[in-house]
């Protein structure tokens, strides 16, 4: 006998749901929705955890196992929660030219964290990027979303602690 | 590494602008509102001009927000063009000298020249930036938009639209110059329906940023010109594959994919005719091998994108086992230009077997850091020294880096060649998605080919050894040399490796990654034999470990 389909239900009724919801339901439910249902749960969350996983793959019926899968494969999702403040630093090629291989090693050195890191307190998340397009303000940061550029290692350190 | 969760966001602000009563302007004041000024508080100069104009009592002048003025690395950048003057590096307080250049402009004021920096473009692709709101449709309409898709459908035939695109000699910009007449016609003739087209808006090199820029500055001409290839290919629906680090890109497309819905230029019927065709934007998630055709089918599919073999290409198999169209974003926002002007003018552009123009991304030690567009065949030394105002600080030029991590190196004897494709092949690099990123005596090529290589083993997807486990070493091969710490059978393991994987790659990004390596051996071997036999890094820039190491 087949199992009549039920839509599964959000894992908690926090209202940022409903806007994973409503994305899934534009495209469909199908599985060709899952990296646009991705990016809304990590807009509306910051990260994506297990329940949002496991939600979005039921919804769109695609196994959990791939749906991980494509959530570990784009560097652009994260399943762990993000520091208070998140410094994002462009390796593209202009500004490791100009200077972003000692601003990551600034951090390494001044708040011993590498990228993808979080420091021990929980305050600053260290990330970087492939290039953001900002070649001009080169070397450039993102700093809580603002882009920060010609920036040296020590004002950005110093900015960060200021925190 | 590569990861951005957060998103750069632009200001919500409402913008304050000073509308004409009747007639043109007298004065007008065009704010760049592309993400490089736009990241230099573009948006507070914007909301400061229209409130002292407001105060000085200044009438019939207009402040109007613009894409890509192009000097990026005077921004924010603000304008007046009735006479030319350009006003760099704007603060919020010098907004008062722009108010009063405005009080000064005499109606017929005639424009004066710019300098070599816009006097030596020739813009086809970008030839609105700067001058259309990206935001407003009827702008665009103003400045001839869409009357190429609306001359398309009314006066041709699909297989003539097809045909002027071949004759025009137009071939694909995002590296590889595949001719684009011979892709439409080739999906235009598979069998199957629905058909696709897709725009690659997934600008993955490290340096480039000509893409963003024609997205953020004419999203309407994108959409024209992927509608004109819908209708020369018979496909019905879209989609534009853009990078989620492009926040304002997206933004914009997603608002130029509404209006023109609304305004019937995209769904079902466009103009009043019995054409449909709508297009839908995915997002990418940062994914370099993404920009890869066949892998960039998979992402938009919601799968993980990992190339596949081809054949069968996607013109005959791709987005759901359908005839797809993938075309660039620079390559369509060519497509208007042509259908408009003629194929013979666009044929009349260019060098060799290159025709047109090509926008490039001026990055690196460079003092016009922008985005310039040139008739192909201009030569190196042109854009670099002419347009783009020579090296920071005056310092010796050493190379110039082309086509991504797929590229290569470009040193100083050949300033004086023709760029086009196939030049630029002959040299060991190729011309790419057009990031031009200029090198000069503080940079090691060894580091430079090192850097390329902890790219590419970052952004393999790991499907097919060659890639996966060739990058990694090729990686681990130029550290040890980087170290000081490598031997000449190093070297020699290095170039065969770089050889092997080359030809057993599956996908560009494996074939090309080996690139780098094999153009700075080309042409600073020196430089690695400094490394290698002296323990010594030229440029200052690699720490080489004093005590001896290695048996």
């Amino acid at each position: 006998m087949p199992i009549p389909y039920t839509k599964p239900s959000a894992p908690s009724d926090d209202k940022r749901w409903k806007i994973v919801e409503t994305r899934m339901r534009r495209l469909g439910d199908r599985p060709q929705a899952l990296i646009e249902a991705l990016h809304a749960a990590q807009e509306a969350f910051g990260y994506l955890e297990t329940d949002a996983l496991d939600y979005i793959g039921d919804t769109l019926g695609v196994p959990h196992s791939r749906v991980y899968g494509v959530a570990t494969f784009y560097s652009f999702f994260t399943l762990k929660p993000q520091g208070e403040h998140t410094c994002v630093v462009c390796t593209g090629t202009a500004c490791y030219i100009n200077g972003a291989k000692e601003i990551i090693s600034a951090f390494d050195r001044s708040l011993d964290i590498r990228p993808k890191e979080t420091t021990a307190d929980g305050k600053v998340s260290l990330l970087t990027a492939r290039c953001l397009g900002a070649c001009s303000l080169a070397p450039a940061v993102i700093v809580d979303g603002d882009v920060k550029g010609k920036i040296t290692a020590a004002e950005l350190i110093e900015q960060l602690e200021a925190m | 590494m590569s990861e951005m969760p957060v998103a750069a966001r632009t200001s919500r602000r409402r913008v304050t602008t000073v509308e004409p009563l009747d007639g043109p302007p007298r004065a007008s004041a065009y704010v760049c509102e592309a993400a490089s000024c736009m990241s230099m508080q573009a948006r507070d100069i914007t909301v400061r001009l229209g409130e002292l104009i407001v105060e000085a009592g200044l009438d019939n002048v207009h402040i109007k927000r613009v894409g890509c003025l192009g000097l990026c690395a005077a921004g924010p950048l603000v304008e007046i063009p009735e006479t030319g003057q350009l006003f760099e590096r704007v603060r919020p307080d010098d907004v008062g000298a722009i108010v009063s250049a405005l009080r000064k402009v005499k109606p017929n004021a005639t424009r004066a020249p710019q300098g070599p920096f816009f006097e030596k473009q020739l813009r086809v692709a970008t030839e609105n930036f700067g001058v259309v709101d990206p935001e407003s449709l009827d702008d665009y309409l103003e400045h001839d938009g869409y009357q190429a898709l609306r001359r398309a459908l009314a006066e041709m035939t699909s297989a003539e639209v097809r045909d002027e695109i071949t004759r025009s000699g137009l071939r694909g910009r995002g590296g590889a110059g595949y001719p684009t007449g011979l892709k439409w016609t080739t999906v235009a003739k598979a069998q199957g329906s629905p058909k696709y087209v897709i725009c690659n808006a997934d600008e993955g090199d490290p340096g480039a940023f000509m893409d963003r820029s024609v997205l953020e500055s004419d999203p309407y001409r994108v959409l024209e010109g992927m509608a004109i290839a819908a209708f020369a290919v018979h496909a019905t629906e879209g989609y534009v594959y853009c990078r989620a680090e492009y926040p304002l890109a997206v933004a914009r497309l997603r608002s130029a994919i509404r209006n023109a819905q609304r305004a019937g230029l995209l769904g079902s019927g466009i103009a009043e005719t019995a054409f449909s065709f709508d297009v839908q934007v995915r997002l990418g998630a940062g994914a370099f091998v993404c920009g890869e055709e066949t892998a960039l089918i998979a992402s938009v599919e919601g799968r993980r994108g990992t190339p596949r073999p081809r054949p069968p290409y996607p013109a005959v198999s791709g987005l759901w086992g359908q005839p797809t169209l993938i075309n660039n974003v620079e390559t369509f926002a060519n497509v208007p230009a042509i259908l408009r002007q003629g194929a013979e003018w666009y044929a009349a552009i260019g060098h060799g077997k290159s025709r047109g123009t090509k926008v490039f991304a001026l990055a690196g030690r460079i003092v016009n850091t922008g985005l310039v567009e040139v008739p192909m065949g201009m030569t190196l030394r042109e854009i670099v020294f002419d347009i783009g105002g020579g090296i920071i600080d005056g310092r010796p030029f050493k190379a110039v880096q082309t086509g991504g991590p797929s590229g290569g190196c470009i040193p100083a004897q050949f300033l004086d060649m023709p760029v086009d494709y196939e030049s630029l092949i002959e040299v060991g690099s190729f011309i790419g998605s057009g990031g031009l990123i200029v090198m000069d005596d503080t940079s090691c090529m060894v580091d430079v080919a090192k850097y390329f290589q902890d790219f590419c083993r970052d952004e393999s997807c790991g499907k097919c050894t060659p890639c996966r486990v060739g990058t990694t070493q090729m990686y681990m091969l130029l550290d040890q040399i980087t170290r000081g710490a490598a031997t000449m059978d190093d070297l020699a393991t290095l170039e065969r490796l770089a050889g092997i994987v080359q030809k057993t790659a599956l996908c560009g990004l494996g074939q090309g990654a080996p690139n780098p390596i094999f153009s700075t051996l080309r042409y600073f071997r020196d430089e690695y034999m400094a490394h290698i036999v002296d323990r010594v890094c030229p440029a200052g820039v690699c720490a080489i470990e004093t005590a001896e190491v290695m048996a």
